[in-house]
């Protein structure tokens, strides 16, 4: 990944969480980059990491949970600044939006009172101007009469209102980075249609970098400039999100892809990936998608393959990499 | 549609009472309602399967609440063969319960969590005399091979199986009763993407093998389009078009059908849009527009859309319930 | 095509087996001592628990009386032991006809909802607008002292609890889909509500019920101390207390041993409620 000097760059980022059964590993060595103005997604299924790999960026984990590694942002390691350090970056340079806005937005406190908190906080805006700059960002988000709409309260507004206000509310500090975990989840299929598209136009226009964590390959082929998928707690991939979809590189990036209704006739059988997702607390000697494997054999069963390059800004963790077919074609609607 | 239908709904309405205030209800306001159904109809042949989309709050989960039972409509009729749905009681719904069974969707809450496979299966055996006591085991275990699952499956409780498992479990509970029809709401959208063509192959194999009706409530639009010869597409309470699947997804013509699908994200990153596929929020069930129900974020609404509910027409081999194919001269959105 | 052909996920790891938790043991480690004296106080008890000795009367703890005696030369160590019976008897007596009762009724009209959940309901705020000793002392006085009494008093009170439990419980549990497949699936509603809402609904209701056994120790006990539970010269250990309020000062040991009795067998229900409700949660 040889590129201009990235916004972010993440390496060999670790997460531990204790639990009564052990130790899980949830996120194991992963590595990556985001430039300037540069959408990412971060896909995988449930226990994947992603969403872990999200919070640990944004320094969400306390004592027991250990994150190790580097997480450099604009040149300074997150990991090892101190609290005020943190302070300064956290809210204020990288923004953070997610999957339920009604468990966080505070339901007491208008939208308005919530977004000139961050305006005061961070842009050291009060009164008249806080109030003027609050409206703007409502109104940036695609609020309707957001001058009257300060004084309301989260429950009075509908679903994708309530995440436009919290768009509104990262946004207030001007952040260099948005990191959004699954923030569509929740949405009806318009309503997350308007919202990505938001996301897009507010990236254009504030050249910020995003960080989207997702299941779903639809939002990440309709929105993201670049992809990482993620499995059992690793990078199995990273590529441009036109190359993930035409021709994947890690023989699980295939089997999910695969696996989606409308790569062959209707009503004909799928191709699902056998078996089910790992058990972080068993996971099986090599690759961790071996078990479910179509294409795994000896080689898959040493050392746990590295995310190694395969191509000009493309990345793989498979020992069959070249040896896996394109898509062309098969994958349509 | 020239066979008689299995299942025929005829002008299907159902209101939940909202909650209501203590002050607004010493103020005397009227109870509102939220109109969940508003006057659906809708056909199901013999073995096909029909695919019921829409967004949250449209009615479909209702509207397979009703088909079962489980839900008492306020109005409307439905027929199953010659049986008048909505009037049976005891053993005739026990009867017509037996032929029409449900799948629900959270693998987690739709299983008893102090029974074993096995244990379950058994209960909806004897319940309805379907095998005598000796041939239950034997039984039990055909099941639980039809769904996939092991032998030993009988004797674990729910807790020892992954959500795809237990779909399989509550699949094999609905078959244990050998229906003709399956309402299966929203039945793969609570597990994982690599497992949910697991449970829909099997769905397409156990429609094939016996020959079961299918009515699929789902969300994801690309699974309806793959698994549904025909599609209803639900707003608000009504069902504002009903097509064979191809013809719909290639040629919506609903203006909510076409934006419906075109806010779908598609595989294709190439194929990416600028602008929302359709503007504003969904209105409050409370507060259903007046006429077209959709007419408020409707690109072609005109003055009739607000006056008047458009009632289902024919257009091309589909039901479309929208003004601009009954207008004379209405202009057909491309 | 066969429908085996679609591979199942394998099985998911069985979940590792559940070690009750040391509380549990310990609490049943001391229910089972309990029991012991309560089956067998004759072969326990070195003294009769009745039977006066004036040439021992207020001695203090001695080898040969390891509780000391009371006024009238009755060891303390007997009729503590003898006293474990009767105190037993008395938790299981004052909680086991409110838990079914108020099981079973919170189960039916948290189920049927309606007027019949109104109704008892406003039954239930009716009994419980009076505080729960007063009325249970108002009833006894009523019906004349006794431990018959007391339990028929306590039932008429104590089922309140274990009704708004199991209501409750019932009420979420009906709204869980197993319980929509169960009519789906053609069950009865008695089915549906035995078989299945139940079980998964009367685990807070056992719990407390371990809770309220200790309280009904206590209970029984104080109404005891009133005299308005067993009388005299019964071995109750509460009627033993008051017995000894007017030797505080001289013969401590004729109040003390019976009331850590008391303690002892309150904690071990507490103990086991406690272990219990990790034992029976719902493994999902």
């Amino acid at each position: 990944m040889s590129a201009p000097p990235a916004l972010l760059q993440v390496r060999d980022l670790n997460v531990r969480m204790p639990t009564p059964a052990g130790t899980l590993h949830v996120v194991r060595g992963v590595t990556f980059g985001v430039q300037p103005g540069e959408m990412l997604g971060l896909v995988g299924e449930s226990g994947s990491g992603k969403s872990v790999t999200l919070r640990a960026l944004m320094g969400l984990y306390r004592r027991p949970v250990t994150v190790s590694g580097t997480v450099e942002f604009a040149g300074q390691d997150l990991l090892r600044a101190s609290e005020a350090q943190w302070q300064a970056t956290r809210g204020a340079q990288i923004g953070m939006i997610f999957q339920e806005p009604m468990s966080a937005l505070n339901p007491v406190l208008t939208v308005g009172t919530q977004i000139m908190e961050n305006l005061r906080t961070h842009r050291g805006l009060r009164g008249r101007a806080a109030a003027e700059r609050a409206a703007e960002l409502l109104d940036l988000t695609g609020i309707p009469s957001p001058r009257a709409r300060l004084n309301d309260y989260p429950h009075q507004f509908s679903g994708g209102m309530r995440q436009r206000a919290m768009i509104a509310i990262a946004l207030a500090s001007e952040p260099r980075l948005l990191l959004a975990d699954e923030p569509t989840t929740a949405l009806d299929v318009t309503i997350q249609d308007q919202i990505l598209r938001l996301l897009l136009r507010l990236r254009e226009e504030l050249n910020m970098s995003v960080i989207l964590v997702t299941h779903d390959l639809g939002v990440i082929a309709q929105t993201c400039d670049r992809v990482a998928v993620m499995y059992g707690g690793r990078l199995m991939e990273t590529a441009p999100v036109g190359a993930l979809f035409r021709e994947p590189r890690h023989a699980y990036s295939l089997g999910l892809l695969r696996s989606l209704p409308g790569s062959g006739a209707r009503r004909a059988p799928l191709q699902p990936i056998p078996g089910g997702p790992p058990n972080l607390l068993a996971l099986p000697p090599g690759c961790a998608f071996s078990p479910r494997c179509a294409y795994a054999s000896g080689a898959c069963l040493g050392a746990e393959p590295p995310l190694v390059p395969v191509a000009p800004d493309r990345a793989s963790a498979c020992v069959h990499a070249a040896a896996l077919p394109s898509l062309t074609g098969e994958v349509s609607a | 549609m020239t066979a008689r239908p299995l299942m025929d709904v005829r002008g299907l309405s159902k209101a939940f009472p909202a909650p209501q205030g203590l002050l607004a209800r010493l103020r005397g306001e009227p109870r509102r309602a939220v109109q969940a159904l508003s006057d659906v109809h809708l056909s199901v042949q013999r073995g096909e399967t029909l695919g019921i989309v829409g967004e949250s709050g449209c009615g479909k989960s209702t509207l397979a609440r009703c088909l079962v039972r489980l839900q008492d409509a306020d109005q409307g009729e439905v027929r199953y063969e010659d049986l008048d749905v909505l009037r049976l009681r005891g053993l005739d719904l026990r009867r017509y319960n037996r032929r029409v069974q449900m799948i629900f969707q959270d693998p987690y809450s739709s299983l008893n969590p102090r029974m074993t496979v096995g244990q379950m299966l058994r209960e909806a055996l004897s319940v309805h005399r379907l095998r005598p006591r000796a041939e239950q085991d034997a039984r039990i275990q055909e099941l639980l091979t039809l769904v996939g699952l092991p032998p030993a499956a009988a004797g674990r409780a729910p807790h020892e199986f992954s959500g795809g498992q237990r779909q399989r479990v509550g699949i094999a509970r609905a078959l244990a009763l050998e229906p003709d029809c399956l309402i299966a709401d929203e039945l793969v959208s609570a597990l994982d993407v690599s497992v949910q063509a697991q449970v829909v192959n099997l769905l397409l194999e156990l429609q094939e093998r016996l020959g079961l009706t299918v009515l699929f409530v789902a969300h994801d639009l690309r699974l309806v389009r793959h698994l549904s010869h025909r599609v209803a597409v639900m707003y608000l309470g009504r069902v504002v078009e009903v097509a064979p699947t191809e013809d719909l997804f290639r040629a919506p013509k609903h203006p909510y059908t076409q934006a419906l699908l075109a806010a779908a994200p598609t595989l294709d990153p190439a194929r990416r849009a600028d602008a929302p596929a359709i503007t504003g929020e969904l209105p409050s069930p409370l507060n259903v527009p007046s006429g077209c129900a959709f007419r408020t974020r409707c690109p072609h609404a005109f003055a009739r859309c607000a006056a008047e509910r458009p009632l289902p027409t024919d257009v091309a081999g589909a039901q479309v319930a929208c003004h601009l194919y009954s207008a004379p001269d209405g202009a057909v959105p491309g | 095509m066969t429908a085996t052909l679609t591979p199942a996920a394998p099985a998911a790891p069985r979940a590792r087996r559940r070690w009750p938790k040391p509380t549990l043991l310990i609490g049943l480690g001391l229910l089972a001592l309990l029991l012991v004296a309560a089956l067998f106080p004759a072969q326990l008890a070195p003294f009769s628990p009745t039977e006066f000795d004036y040439n021992a009367i207020l001695q203090g703890p001695t080898a040969r009386h390891p509780f000391g005696t009371d006024n009238f030369g009755r060891d303390v160590l007997s009729r503590v032991i003898y006293g474990t019976r009767i105190d037993l008897q008395i938790a299981l007596f004052t909680t086991l006809f409110p838990f079914i009762f108020g099981t079973l009724l919170g189960a039916v009209t948290g189920y049927a909802g309606r007027w019949s959940d109104a109704l008892v309901g406003r039954v239930a705020d009716l009994v419980v607008v009076f505080p729960f000793l007063v009325l249970v002392i108002a009833i006894v006085a009523v019906l004349g002292p006794g431990l018959t009494n007391l339990y028929v008093a306590v039932s008429a009170v104590g089922w309140v609890s274990y009704w708004r439990l199991t209501r409750g419980e019932v009420l979420t549990q009906k709204k869980a889909e197993y319980a929509q497949a169960g009519r789906v699936l053609g069950y009865s509603p008695a089915r549906i509500l035995l078989r299945h809402l139940l079980p998964n609904a009367v685990t807070p209701a056992i719990v407390y019920l371990m809770t309220d056994m200790s309280l009904g120790i206590l209970l029984g006990a104080s109404l005891g101390y009133l005299g308005l539970g067993a009388q005299p010269p019964t071995p109750e250990w509460g009627v033993m207390v008051a017995d000894g309020k007017n030797f505080m000062a001289t013969a401590w040991w004729i109040s003390t041993f019976p009331g850590l009795a008391l303690t002892l067998a309150g904690v071990t229900f507490s103990l086991i409620g406690d272990g219990l409700a990790d034992v029976l949660r719902p493994r999902t």
